[in-house]
């Protein structure tokens, strides 16, 4: 909402400056977003300086243009100019300003896969000049950048933000009525109009009967013998610095008012209404050609101003073309009317429409306001364009529905934290416009007609203690008892978790929680995507169901950047239906690229599974998983290479799911032209750890060391390759529990000298007694028996 | 009886001689050896007259003593210089570089949750959660959003299938609700986690985070609200002094509400916060409606309480001078390893959030 010091005073005496009343306006709740020069909309109009201008990627007349606009940091602009070179001063304009010849809103848009930033602009599109071919070529000097291009004229304006529960106050008497209520002047009273309205209003109007009719009451005027024209000079002003475009002398008047009252009207040229006004609800596939210079198709049930020969309008949202005012009109027919909220909102949507006057009704407007609004315009018209007025027709009616309610003195300050007497209260609420009636410490209340949101003593009391100040809340220390402990076990684990991986080199990541089908696809196991209705662009339509998709998206993009040895990872949701709750959280983490790289020291290697088998085995120890309890299997995932991958369960190889690892398939690599040739991952199910039953504060074990000497011996055998080393490694220990330390595979071999199928395998044994010194009798005993069980279990031969 | 002074010069002009641990080795046997000349002197003690015997054996004893110590200290000389002779030859260039090592990063976002986690639990909040997917009804309807209210318009919302009234939660809100809902007042509680709305631009993201905050007993009034975010904001920002301005504005679910700001200024192109005359808006919160609590089957004649809801992504940027909120999100791995903290950097409130 859009008001200036002089406006208000139309409504307000004050001796208040513009500063004092923009603070007191955000003081009370009415945030003053900024104060600016009545320009309106052309102040976004920047001179600006063409820093970099280059040749756009993926377009040979376009243009990638960086623009300092004075703000400190460069701004990317799409430009299609050819004149647009480095070192250019030009004007600039930002996403949200409407371009003065299309009267189009300027948005942020792709172009070309390139997202642009406001525009530069040509002399043709500031109506400058007839220059559509290349932008405004200015003669500036660098102090220039971020002047505004259009010099400012007259008084200020103050751009106020109005919360939606606030209609009134997208009127300048509303805000001055609440700037009156804080005590910073006094609400001027309305006076009385005199105007001689000899005749009646020749027009027929009805309301349909339908049940869910969007329009209560229709007021209307008509207006005889008027000579529209251009709007006086303060008039233009006024509407430009609404933003608005002075049209004439009718439309600018109703424009007024509205924003002067929260009142919209609407005027019809009454020599284009065929014969009769019918408010009714649509028919399905009626159409009409609206002011916006859009054809609009209705549907069932949306609120239209007809006549004799069809739709003219959408009550309460845009009028037609048809009945249009132009500057030929000789008669008008002025409307005053209350549109149902709902009315306006449901049609607004489905048409996807949104204008000033859709906005109030939406919001909604005081049902007692017909008559006013048709005096104020009426006058406005009779006074700009001459003519004489009709009586004045109001058919309809509005149902009341607001209650008294009953407010308790002690109910604020238990709530506000400081008292307020009766007096105070009834001071502040009837110059609210509320009705009061005292008795004792009990009020009873009646909003007034425009504050459809006080409804129970709550509304009343935010009333009240914003008109004295929130500053005046006092400030009470916080306690610092506990009501239970800060983090269960399942957000520890969270939080330890990503610090856990992080340690290892994991460089966290968040990322979006949808993500783009194409890639989702390839790392799910779901039946079916979970799709967004309204997703923000088409690669990301989807919630994700693994970590991977995005993980793998941002890999890429550090790649083709030449950042190739990452290490990626994120811990957050997944989402397995579309139902609250389907959803668990993981860890995701990759690698990808080499562990070292061309280097004086070390070898040049690549990651491998064995790198992301220990990261994802270490995340585990240290959130609190005992190696032994870890059983490694090679069971996989689709988007694993089927032999170089492997999963981690919980107890035994059935247990519950820990974590699966390994190289992310070569063909996915591929799909998602990854550029690089090996991508490693693990995925933890965090909601499969279990809760470690062990407190840190729990008495350990006895500590015991043995006093005799541990022995190493070393192992070789020829196996069938289908046995697994951990199979073998498990097969030894189980001999002797006790005696059994360690085993630990050293060298295993595939190949020459070794028979088909087979490989060799070679491991050492550490051997720690607990009772007395091994002998060597005791150590040969010991040997056989690993090398028998090896050799009948797997049909193994030693290796000499 | 012999003449020791002579032995010992004999055998120390011996020793003298000695020039490498081969020679040293041959000396010491032929001393101590089994026919060693210290050898054969001790040999000699038995056959001396028992006169003699006791100046005889102590004047060998130091003989001997002597002896090895000048041995030992030949023998560490040895040692040492072969050493300083093998320290000549192993020079290298120690600014070459290491080998390869992996430095993870924790994300800005997660690291403010911890920080904010910190402060609230030391004034006796705890953590609860809520699903990212939402039904209408714990998105908006039981928080007291009308049917009609504008915030429900699918241009804000992310809806999953419009017939099932699922939706992508557009704030932490909810959460309040389902925590009412499974347990009893009173409640003091903070959910951080990740909303969704359909904005893009400059300083709006498709996703980004949120922390509610709930404070439900018999006599919380609006000024324990403003107590309590006084305490956050000051220990957040790690600053003494601090403006803050309560600013009346309106959510449906709070009543009242109010916005709040903070005073910053610019100083040599970097944001101060807390001091300067320009306020920046961190927060939204209110006295929680009654209507909320009825819905939630807490009886508002006896509780009531405040809510905030802050954007996390919003508090690092200015904690941290980020600049460009959708970064947050990119996943460049230049942008996380500079913004993003050492995993070691765990925030506590006893030894403080940040280094």
């Amino acid at each position: 909402m859009i008001t200036s010091l002089s406006w208000l005073k139309n409504h307000l005496s004050t001796k208040a400056n513009l500063n004092q009343i923009a603070e007191r306006l955000t003081e009370i709740g009415l945030e003053v977003e900024n104060i600016k020069s009545s320009n309106g909309n052309l102040d976004n109009f920047i001179i600006c300086k063409i820093i970099k201008s280059q040749k756009h990627p993926n377009a040979d007349k376009l243009k990638l243009c960086e623009v300092d606009i004075g703000t400190g940091n460069l701004v990317k602009v799409v430009c299609g100019a050819q004149n647009a070179r480095d070192g250019l001063f030009a004007v600039y304009v930002p996403p949200g300003a409407i371009i003065p010849k299309t009267n189009m809103k300027l948005k942020v848009a792709k172009i070309r896969g390139i997202e642009s930033f406001g525009m530069l602009c040509s002399g043709y599109e500031l109506e400058e000049s007839s220059d559509k071919e290349g932008i405004i070529e200015l003669n500036k000097k660098e102090k220039n950048i971020g002047d505004k291009y259009f010099k400012s004229s007259g008084e200020k304006i103050m751009d106020i933000a109005i919360t939606p529960n606030r209609p009134d106050c997208l009127g300048v008497r509303g805000i001055a009525r609440d700037l009156a209520s804080s005590g910073l002047g006094q609400l001027k009273k309305q006076s009385p109009i005199k105007i001689n309205q000899k005749f009646k209003q020749p027009i027929k109007v009805s309301i349909g009967k339908e049940k869910d009719q969007g329009c209560a009451i229709f007021g209307s005027v008509y207006i005889k013998n008027v000579q529209n024209k251009e709007s006086p000079d303060w008039l233009k002003k006024k509407i430009i610095s609404l933003g608005l475009k002075p049209v004439s002398a009718i439309v600018d008047a109703t424009n007024y008012v509205m924003f002067d009252l929260n009142r919209p009207l609407h005027a019809y040229d009454a020599d284009k209404i065929n014969k009769e006004i019918i408010v009714r609800n649509s028919k399905k596939g009626e159409s009409f050609q609206a002011l916006d210079n859009k054809k609009y198709t209705l549907q069932n049930n949306m609120c239209a101003i007809a006549d004799k020969s069809g739709v003219l309008g959408l009550g309460g949202i845009i009028g037609g073309a048809r009945s249009g005012t132009e500057l030929s009109t000789k008669n008008i027919l002025l409307e005053s009317a209350y549109f149902y909220p709902s009315s306006t909102r449901k049609t607004g949507k489905i048409l996807n429409i949104d204008t000033d006057a859709k906005y109030r009704f939406d919001r909604g407007i005081d049902p007692n306001s017909i008559q006013i609004g048709l005096e104020l315009g009426m006058c406005m018209i009779l006074d700009l364009c001459g003519g004489e007025a009709s009586k004045f027709s109001i058919i309809g009616k509005f149902k009341d529905e607001r209650k008294t309610i009953n407010l308790e003195l002690e109910k604020f300050s238990k709530v506000i934290g400081f008292p307020i007497t009766s007096s105070e209260i009834k001071k502040i609420l009837s110059s609210l416009g509320c009705s009061l009636k005292m008795s004792g410490k009990k009020i009873k209340v009646l909003a007034p007609s425009w504050r459809p949101d006080i409804k129970e003593d709550v509304d009343l009391i935010e009333e009240l203690a914003r008109i004295k100040g929130y500053d005046k809340v006092p400030l009470i220390n916080p306690e610092k008892g506990n009501i239970k402990d800060t983090l269960n076990y399942k957000q520890k684990l969270f939080h330890f978790s990503q610090r856990s991986v992080a340690s290892k080199g994991f460089t966290e990541a968040v990322t979006w929680s949808f993500t783009d089908s194409k890639a989702d696809v390839l790392f799910s196991e779901l039946k079916n995507e979970i799709k967004l209705s309204n997703p923000i662009s088409s690669d990301l339509d989807v919630l994700r169901s693994s970590l991977y998709s995005n993980l793998m998206i941002s890999a890429k993009k550090n790649i083709h950047r030449n950042f190739e040895d990452l290490m990626l990872f994120e811990v957050g949701p997944v989402f397995k239906g579309s139902k609250p709750g389907e959803q668990s959280t993981m860890i995701g983490a990759i690698k990808t690229g080499k562990y070292s790289r061309k280097n004086w020291i070390e070898k040049e290697r690549n990651f491998d599974v064995f790198d992301i088998k220990n990261d994802a085995l270490r995340t585990l120890n240290e959130i609190g998983i005992d190696n032994s309890k870890i059983a490694v299997s090679n069971k996989t995932k689709k988007w694993y290479h089927p032999g170089r991958s492997g999963l981690l369960s919980l107890g035994s190889i059935n247990g519950p799911e820990l974590a699966y690892f390994g190289e992310i398939h070569p063909s996915i690599i591929k799909r998602l032209d990854l550029r690089t040739e090996n991508v490693l991952g693990f995925e933890i199910f965090l909601d499969n750890i279990p809760k470690s039953r062990k407190k840190i504060r729990e008495v350990k074990p006895q500590f015991f060391v043995s006093d005799y000497q541990k022995v190493v011996r070393d192992f070789a055998f020829v196996i069938d390759e289908k046995y697994s080393s951990g199979e073998i490694i498990s097969l030894v220990k189980k001999i002797d529990k006790e005696l059994i330390k360690t085993v630990k595979i050293f060298d295993v071999y595939q190949g020459d000298n070794i028979g088909d199928g087979k490989k060799s395998i070679a491991f050492n044994v550490m051997l720690e007694p607990k009772d007395k010194t091994l002998s060597d009798k005791d150590i040969e005993q010991i040997s056989k028996k690993i090398i028998s069980t090896v050799q009948e279990t797997t049909g193994a031969t030693l290796r000499s | 009886m012999e003449n020791f002074n002579q032995i010992e010069s004999d055998l120390l002009n011996k020793i003298k001689g000695i020039s490498d641990r081969n020679a040293l080795d041959s000396v010491k046997t032929e001393i101590f050896g089994k026919k060693g000349i210290i050898t054969e002197l001790f040999k000699k003690i038995g056959s001396l007259d028992q006169s003699k015997r006791k100046e005889y054996a102590s004047k060998l004893n130091a003989l001997k003593t002597k002896v090895i110590e000048i041995l030992e200290k030949k023998l560490v000389d040895f040692d040492q210089s072969e050493i300083n002779k093998k320290l000549k030859n192993e020079k290298i260039d120690i600014t070459l570089p290491g080998r390869t090592y992996f430095a993870g990063k924790i994300h800005p976002v997660s690291q403010v949750i911890d920080e904010v986690t910190s402060i609230f639990a030391e004034i006796g909040f705890s953590v609860e959660e809520g699903p990212d997917v939402e039904s209408e009804y714990y998105n908006f309807s039981a928080l007291n959003t009308p049917e009609n209210h504008p915030a429900r318009d699918m241009q804000d919302t992310f809806y999953l299938d419009r017939s099932k009234d699922l939706l992508l939660r557009t704030h932490t809100s909810p959460v309040q609700i389902r925590t009412m809902l499974k347990s009893k007042p009173p409640f003091k509680i903070i959910a951080p986690g990740r909303t969704y709305r359909c904005d893009s631009d400059q300083t709006h993201s498709p996703m980004f985070h949120q922390l509610e905050g709930l404070h439900i007993d018999k006599n919380v009034n609006m000024g324990h609200l403003k107590g309590c975010l006084y305490y956050f904001v000051k220990k957040f920002f790690e600053i003494e002094k601090v403006r803050i301005r309560f600013r009346p504005s309106h959510f449906p679910f709070t009543e009242p509400s109010a916005e709040v700001d903070i005073g910053y200024k610019i100083q040599d192109g970097q944001i101060k916060i807390g001091e300067g005359d320009r306020w920046l808006e961190i927060l939204g919160c209110g006295m929680v409606h009654p209507n909320v609590l009825k819905n939630v089957k807490v009886n508002p004649k006896q509780y009531q309480g405040y809510a905030f809801g802050v954007g996390l992504d919003r508090l690092a940027m200015l904690k941290y001078g980020i600049n460009d909120l959708r970064a947050f999100f990119e996943s460049d791995i230049r942008w996380l390893e500079f913004y993003g903290f050492d995993p070691l950097d765990v925030p506590t409130n006893y030894r403080g959030l940040s280094r």
